[in-house]
């Protein structure tokens, strides 16, 4: 960059020079400024507000209250909690099943196929749909009187389900729902990592004889594993944030018993549907450095185990 | 190898040969065959199922004998689309969709550029952080800024708040665009006379159009998709249609027929899109994920 500069025999003291010598800050600062305005001042403004008693009215007077809220939601049995343990529920389940079959689709899809390109379509239509239209067909389709799920239960023989209305099935009905959109993705991330991976390898443990589920686990699996990787990042900072199915299929408060209330639906509760703006504050704040937390193991492993 | 008058010249060129094919079983394609049937069913029935159920009368919904043989209606969509205003509410999805999306490019692409060039790994940071935080602990506080400056409803609250998941989808993969595209060609750019934001401009830019169609494309579609931000900071008539469908379960939880007329409408635009753009948006959803 430096050699380009100097080409220039006579530096002039234009605008286009001075941009030119600037020009790395002045691209990049517009797109900084905006995401600092979108995130730095309302994330301090959370923590500030995480320390009031403000309620009711964005208007109304709030006062300074400490650690309170804190201490409040930290006792909170009842929907925090709850609410916590739902949410890795729901992470980690829908994290293993997607993980596994996506694999298992990743692998089927590898190898060129007839009709490959009407597959691809098939998996990419799920990603794309709009989660509150999907959540509304799954709702129809799991509705316990006039839904596909129990007219398909009872052309076997197995009585109806009360699926998500019921208070111990709700939560897995809508983790499937979850399955349902978001395996497409990790099949897509798959695919293209088994896509770069050269044949060499696999070539060479085939000619040592090992069979086709040796050759995966121990040849194909550890050569995917930064994919891997890269996939559970993805979609478990996604699946920590859901809120557009279970607001939409389960409204306020995540049902009557709170059986679909995770951490994102508490909080979304407690600011918008009972503007409860401090104790909110609070959760969003513990649910922010929770994330922090997973995100920086997820990597720190990595980083780890690169380095050995 | 044509010029040469070899009598290997004439003879049929030699059929390419599958490395992986001798070792694999009949038995082992026809299971692939049936599983890749199974996986479309699974992805497709469902999708299938509501568009088959915004042609019913709500009767005729809970006829399991007309699951599939029934008369279609369009009464559904002629009351989605009567009701309120709707074609207003498309309007906003695609409107908020289209500026939120322009706006995130325009300042976007150049800080990709730059932070792929110039190794800027803690500013990248800073954007790609938006992606890890819970939305709705930014909403709290712009909705308490956006209230009290009564700027609720308003259409630049609405587009400014998706650009918050527009701006670093787009960085994300525009970094790794640039990433991918040589510095040579740059340089020499500026050895023939180029400064070094005209070589942007005329050399980079241009070649970057596969890039920007896959991050402009996945921002339209998150935008038009996104629910929360929407259904916090929008007013009466700059709802977008995914709050328009929201709101109609709770008058109307019965009238699943309008309720699938409505999903229809919402998911069908996008849908199309990305059939046309498949290329671009998986390219798009797995930039980055090959390099570990």
């Amino acid at each position: 960059m430096t050699a380009t500069t100097s080409i220039r025999t006579s530096p002039q003291k234009t605008f286009s020079d001075w941009a030119n010598r600037h020009r790395k800050w002045l691209f990049a600062s517009p797109a900084m400024i905006i995401v600092g305005l979108l995130i730095a001042i309302p994330l301090v403004w959370t923590i500030y507000l995480s320390l009031t008693n403000s309620e009711g009215s964005v208007r109304s007077e709030h006062d300074f209250i400490g650690f309170d809220n804190y201490a409040e939601v930290f006792a909170d049995f009842d929907r925090f909690w709850p609410a916590v343990w739902r949410t890795f529920l729901f992470t980690g389940g829908v994290l293993i099943v997607e993980l596994v079959l996506g694999m298992a689709i990743a692998l089927l899809l590898w190898r060129p196929f007839r009709g490959e390109r009407w597959v691809r379509v098939a998996i990419l239509l799920p990603l794309v749909a709009t989660p509150v239209a999907v959540g509304m067909m799954w709702k129809l389709i799991f509705d316990p009187n006039i839904g596909f799920a129990n007219q398909m239960l009872a052309f076997f023989g197995i009585p109806a389900q009360p699926w998500l209305s019921g208070e111990l099935t709700a939560l897995p009905t809508l983790m499937f729902v979850d399955i349902w959109q978001w395996t497409p993705m990790v099949v897509l991330i798959l695919l293209a990592g088994l896509t770069s991976l050269s044949d060499e390898p696999d070539e060479a443990a085939r000619i040592d004889g090992a069979n086709s589920w040796q050759r995966f686990w121990f040849v194909t699996l550890p050569l995917m594993r930064s994919t891997v990787i890269v996939a559970i990042l993805l979609r478990s900072i996604d699946a920590l944030k859901t809120f557009d199915i279970l607001y939409a299929t389960k409204g306020k408060g995540g049902g009557s018993f709170h059986e679909v209330e995770t951490l994102n639906v508490y909080a979304y509760g407690l600011s918008f549907d009972y503007n409860d703006y401090g104790v909110a504050s609070a959760v969003l704040i513990i649910f922010f450095l929770l994330i922090i937390a997973i995100m920086w193991a997820i990597t720190f492993r990595r980083k780890e185990k690169a380095s050995k | 190898m044509t010029t040469t008058l070899s009598p290997s010249a004439t003879l049929p060129a030699p059929r390419p040969t599958r490395r992986r094919k001798p070792l694999r079983s009949r038995a082992y394609s026809w299971f692939r065959a049936a599983a890749l049937v199974l996986i479309v069913l699974v992805f497709i029935l469902p999708l299938a199922w509501m568009l088959l159920s915004s042609f019913k009368t709500n009767v005729d919904i809970y006829d399991v004998a007309k699951t599939l043989v029934f008369t279609p209606t369009f009464d559904n969509f002629a009351n989605v689309l009567g009701r309120d205003n709707y074609f207003q509410f498309i309007f906003n999805s695609a409107w908020i969709a289209f500026a939120s999306t322009a706006l995130s490019l325009l300042v976007g692409v150049p800080a990709a550029y730059v932070m792929s060039r110039f190794s800027m790994g803690k500013s990248a940071a800073v954007v790609l952080l938006a992606r890890i935080i819970p939305g709705v602990s930014l909403l709290v506080p712009w909705y308490f800024i956006f209230a009290n400056l009564r700027m609720v409803g308003d259409y630049s609250v609405l587009i400014l708040s998706h650009m918050f998941v527009a701006l670093p989808l787009i960085v994300y993969i525009m970094m790794s665009f640039f990433d991918s595209l040589p510095e040579d060609l740059e340089e020499s750019a500026q050895v023939d006379g180029l400064t070094p934001i005209g070589a942007f401009l005329r050399i980079t830019l241009p070649l970057s159009t596969p890039g920007i169609a896959t991050a402009g494309i996945l921002s339209i579609i998150f935008s038009w998709n996104n629910f929360m931000f929407a259904l916090v900071l929008s007013g009466a008539n700059t709802k977008t249609l995914p709050v328009a469908i929201f709101n109609f379960v709770s008058y109307a939880s019965i009238d699943w027929g309008g309720l699938m007329a409505a999903a229809v409408v919402v998911t069908v635009p996008i849908m199309v899109i990305a059939l046309f753009t498949q290329k671009y948006i998986v390219s798009g959803l797995t930039a980055g994920a090959t390099k570990g």
